[in-house]
């Protein structure tokens, strides 16, 4: 099935949040913190504005506890004179005309009284910086899995390494903005996000206001990629606010740079690997310490610090394991949510660290992850026993074939050989991505899913969870299709509104299609069997019978819904306590290779070729999964050579598109995907998630191509040309590394 | 510090051909293209991506080449003929649909917009590839292949493909 809603979007007729027909409005706008930490010790509002006209908002104005609902209750909706980062929301201001709202924000003068910020997470903070507990620790996790000491101490050889990972800024292409407006006494706040029940509940926490006294509607949302999970609900409260005390409908978007300076991005992350094994490769001991840059609150840090040491260790098979994972607090704009969640950051450092290892062993990186890949039966590192059936040889052998790695390393030799300016390489990066919330995280959401039965015989899917790209209103339809024998036309898909959805959770950690598309499933089994029919009923059957329904039900009569709850499968068990058990219900394995040529004139990285192989239990669109597997590779590449957050006081100083660089269509090859297929009997249709896979992968096997191609050895990302100079021309160069390409 | 907060300018009377049919508006002197398109005349399928010229969301066609309609201050377009995304036939965007040019739709417009181009003018692909002449739009969802495929397809429908990529 074609995704549904395609020609609306490529016609322009699809309305976002900022195309939405709103009378009589204010535009809302922010003030922000021009310091990294301090007392506010003066606002002054300048002379150049009437400032009558201007409907003004602070702190004292959130009528219940002024913090942002989300797992600590510690980040304020303005800052209550005091201020944790640069960019921090202090005061908002609305007026009719955008222009006008514009230069009274930069009218308005916020005064700090500096203290230290602390500002690299890499470090042990000094006594004055400490800022949350006694160690600015947000979070600390691990994992242990026999006795890594011993098993080190015993390994007749021991490598190590410290790889590092950069920022990432989203750069959904539409940036964040939200309405907000009275219907009667109901607040309705519409808006550009992933997560409704989400900003639903931050709504209701610091307004104070009852369930029904507030509703919260998608609108169609412009990418998403985590950083409108947690986000939007600030700016919901932002806009509400301002419309609360405005008594007229507030529209509040943020433009590119605000964007870019004041929303979340990816955890920066520092990974120490220390390996004991075998002369030829068998992985005896992995000792791993992750620490991750946090921000100045706590957001979403202790999740992403989860799934990031949950994936640390790589997928393969190893007894002897230990990985700690701290979340630092810094005075920088906080981190949050973005596709992947922690595990590109530790699974970048895992799959260099194989590559480095096999250098160092002096062994073939290929034959490394074929001694060491989870075979059916072993476990990982959290002691999950993996017996999927999944051949993880066959899926990387796939992907050496597709590439034509072997053939390909020959010709890089003799091409490396004789050109002057110019080096090729191949790399392979091994990887995994568990689906849906962490260890016992789904059983914690409670999802709930409907299907609705109308009076004309079609069905419609209650959901909270969204379309942002990634083809959730298509794929729902073909599951309700599917399941009750309708054709794709007989299905609608209600909006997210808060006011009619349930719950089913958000729309992020791969969950989407495996874990809710399964409601939609047996909510439609539940349905037809409300209507007297049994499961094998299909087509004509289910729509005559619905129709039936409401005929013998006329008038007001209670609504026809099948519903579902999410149920945990019978076989996974997990426990919080000791980091033990299944973390995930499933997981998804990938094996990448990429090509590259790097021209030792500019130092400059290409990627040339790029094969990603996957098996993600059945695809069920493959039009739709085939292009967030190129999407999330494309990013990938982005995220592992150009995209670098300049910073300055903890803020983003490169809050442009003009100095920020995300790939362009010349800057990246066809990426060539292929799928293997091993139905997971808990999702959908046989799915497990997909969506976040392929951003693992790229960063490791660009950089493992780029060791190959030119003998350096690149630890960091992103690897922009710069950092290659100074790798291989460099003062503080790698030595003998950097001799002649590897032959 | 610099504020800029003149008073506000007398609005200027422009008048221009937009999608085939003369328009006239009043905008103060300052007004974007773009903001004259979406907030002005309702036509909201030209989309802000970043508002400085590198993103190519808002892309329209001036005189019949496609320029960054937020770089374009309105005045300028006084006596020109302005072309938006609705003035496309839906109906020749099927290959688009099929290939998967489109998954969020933010920078959708646009990259139709440039593409239509190149299916119009198909000598360019002489000289430059698909990759090259959609260099100008960023898209962060497909990873390029679903846009270049669907332009390929085109080409090839209207019979004026020549290179792949």
């Amino acid at each position: 099935m074609k995704r549904r809603e395609a020609l609306a979007k490529l016609t322009g007729r699809e309305r976002y949040v900022d195309d939405l027909p709103l009378q009589d409005f204010l535009w809302g706008m922010t003030v922000r913190s021009p310091a990294p930490r301090g007392r506010v010790t003066a606002i002054r509002f300048g002379e150049d504005v009437d400032w009558s006209q201007f409907v003004v908002v602070d702190h004292r104005d959130v009528p219940g506890p002024n913090v942002v609902a989300l797992i600590e209750q510690d980040q304020p909706v303005l800052a209550a004179g005091y201020v944790r980062h640069v960019h921090e929301p202090v005061l908002l201001l609305a007026h009719p005309s955008r222009e006008a709202v514009r230069r009274a924000v930069r009218s308005v003068e916020v005064v700090v009284a500096p203290e230290p910020p602390a500002l690299d997470f890499r470090i042990t903070p000094t006594p004055e910086w400490i800022q949350y507990g006694t160690d600015n620790v947000l979070k600390r996790l691990q994992i242990v899995k026999g006795d890594v000491e011993r098993a080190l101490a015993q390994a007749p050889v021991v490598v190590s390494g410290t790889y590092e990972t950069g920022a990432q800024e989203h750069v959904y292409l539409e940036t964040q903005g939200m309405i907000a407006y009275l219907e009667g006494d109901v607040l309705v706040v519409k808006g550009s996000m992933q997560c409704p029940y989400y900003v639903l509940k931050a709504l209701q926490h610091a307004l104070a206001r009852d369930g029904p006294l507030v509703r919260v509607i998608q609108t169609p949302t412009g990418g998403g990629f985590g950083g409108k999970e947690e986000f939007p609900s600030h700016i919901a409260l932002h806009a509400a606010l301002l419309a609360l005390k405005g008594g007229r409908p507030v529209k509040l978007i943020y433009d590119r740079g605000e964007d870019m300076a004041a929303t979340t991005k990816r955890h920066p992350a520092l990974v120490r690997h220390r390996t004991g094994l075998t002369r030829d490769g068998r992985l005896l001991a992995q000792d791993i310490e992750v620490v991750i840059d946090g921000g100045a609150y706590v957001t979403l840090s202790p999740v992403v610090l989860s799934r990031a040491i949950i994936h640390a260790a790589g997928p393969y098979a190893c007894d002897h394991v230990r990985i700690t994972g701290r979340a630092m607090f810094t005075n920088a704009v906080p981190f949050g949510a973005f596709r992947g969640f922690g595990a590109p950051q530790s699974q970048f450092a895992g799959e260099r660290h194989m590559d480095v290892i096999a250098r160092t062993l002096g062994i073939d990186p290929i034959e490394l992850r074929r001694i060491n890949l989870l075979r059916d039966g072993q476990t990982t590192a959290t002691g999950q026993v993996i017996r999927d059936g999944t051949d993880r040889l066959v899926v990387m052998e796939q992907a050496l074939e597709l590439s034509r790695y072997r053939e390909k390393q020959r010709q890089h030799a003799a091409f490396n050989a004789t050109h002057a300016t110019l080096r090729r390489g191949s790399g392979l990066a091994t990887f995994y991505h568990g689906a849906g919330f962490t260890g016992g995280g789904e059983v914690a959401l409670q999802s709930r899913l409907r299907v609705a039965g109308r009076p004309d015989g079609r069905v419609e899917v209650l959901s909270a969870n969204i379309e942002m790209g990634q083809g959730t209103l298509t794929v729902f339809t073909e599951l309700a299709a599917t399941r009750l024998g309708l054709a794709p036309e007989d299905v609608t898909i209600a909006e997210a509104d808060t006011a009619r959805v349930p719950n089913s959770g958000p729309t992020v950690a791969s969950r989407t299609t495996m874990i809710v598309g399964a409601l939609v499933e047996r909510a439609a089994d539940d349905l037809r069997r409300r209507v007297g029919l049994d499961d094998s009923a299909r087509g004509a059957a289910v729509k005559e019978a619905i129709q039936r329904w409401h005929r013998e039900h006329p008038g007001e009569g209670e609504p026809l819904f099948g519903e579902a709850a999410y149920e945990k499968p019978p076989d996974i068990a997990w426990d919080d306590k000791t980091y033990r058990g299944d973390a995930y219900g499933a997981f998804a394995w990938a094996a990448y290779v990429a090509e590259v040529e790097v021209d030792l004139r500019t130092c400059a990285t290409r990627v040339i070729d790029f094969v990603a192989v996957q098996e993600v239990g059945k695809v069920l669109n493959p039009a739709l999964a085939k292009g967030q597997v190129q999407g999330g590779v494309v990013q990938g590449i982005g995220w592992a050579l150009m995209e670098e957050c300049k910073w300055r006081d903890g803020a983003m100083a490169n809050n442009q598109l003009t100095n920020y660089l995300i790939p362009t269509s010349d800057d990246v090859p066809s990426v060539r995907v292929a799928f293997l297929e091993n139905p997971y009997p808990h999702g959908a249709g046989g799915a497990k998630g997909l969506g976040e896979l392929p951003i693992d992968g790229p960063a490791p096997a660009i950089l493992n191509a780029v060791a190959r191609a030119t003998g350096a050895d690149p630890r960091a990302i992103p690897l922009t040309p710069e950092r290659l100079m100074e790798l291989l021309d460099g003062p503080a160069s790698v030595g003998a590394q950097h001799a002649a390409p590897l032959r | 510090m610099l504020r800029p907060y003149g008073r506000p300018m007398a609005a200027l009377s422009v008048s221009f051909s937009l999608n085939g049919s003369p328009v006239t508006v009043d905008v103060d002197p300052s007004a974007r293209l773009l903001d004259t398109l979406r907030y002005q005349l309702g036509l909201t399928g030209t989309k802000e991506g970043c508002g400085e010229g590198e993103c190519g969301a808002c892309t329209v066609y001036l005189d019949g080449l496609p320029v960054n309609s937020c770089l374009i201050p309105t005045y300028q377009v006084r006596g020109q003929r302005v072309a938006t995304v609705e003035s496309l036939d839906p109906g020749a965007l099927e290959p688009f649909e099929r290939c998967g040019a489109t998954q969020c739709g933010a920078c959708t417009p646009g990259v139709v917009m440039t593409a239509w181009w190149i299916r119009e003018h198909p000598e360019l692909l002489g000289t430059h590839s698909i990759r090259e002449l959609m260099a100008g739009n960023l898209c962060r969802c497909t990873g390029y292949d679903g846009i270049v495929d669907s332009v390929a397809e085109a080409l090839r429908e209207t019979g004026s493909g020549r290179r792949e990529t």
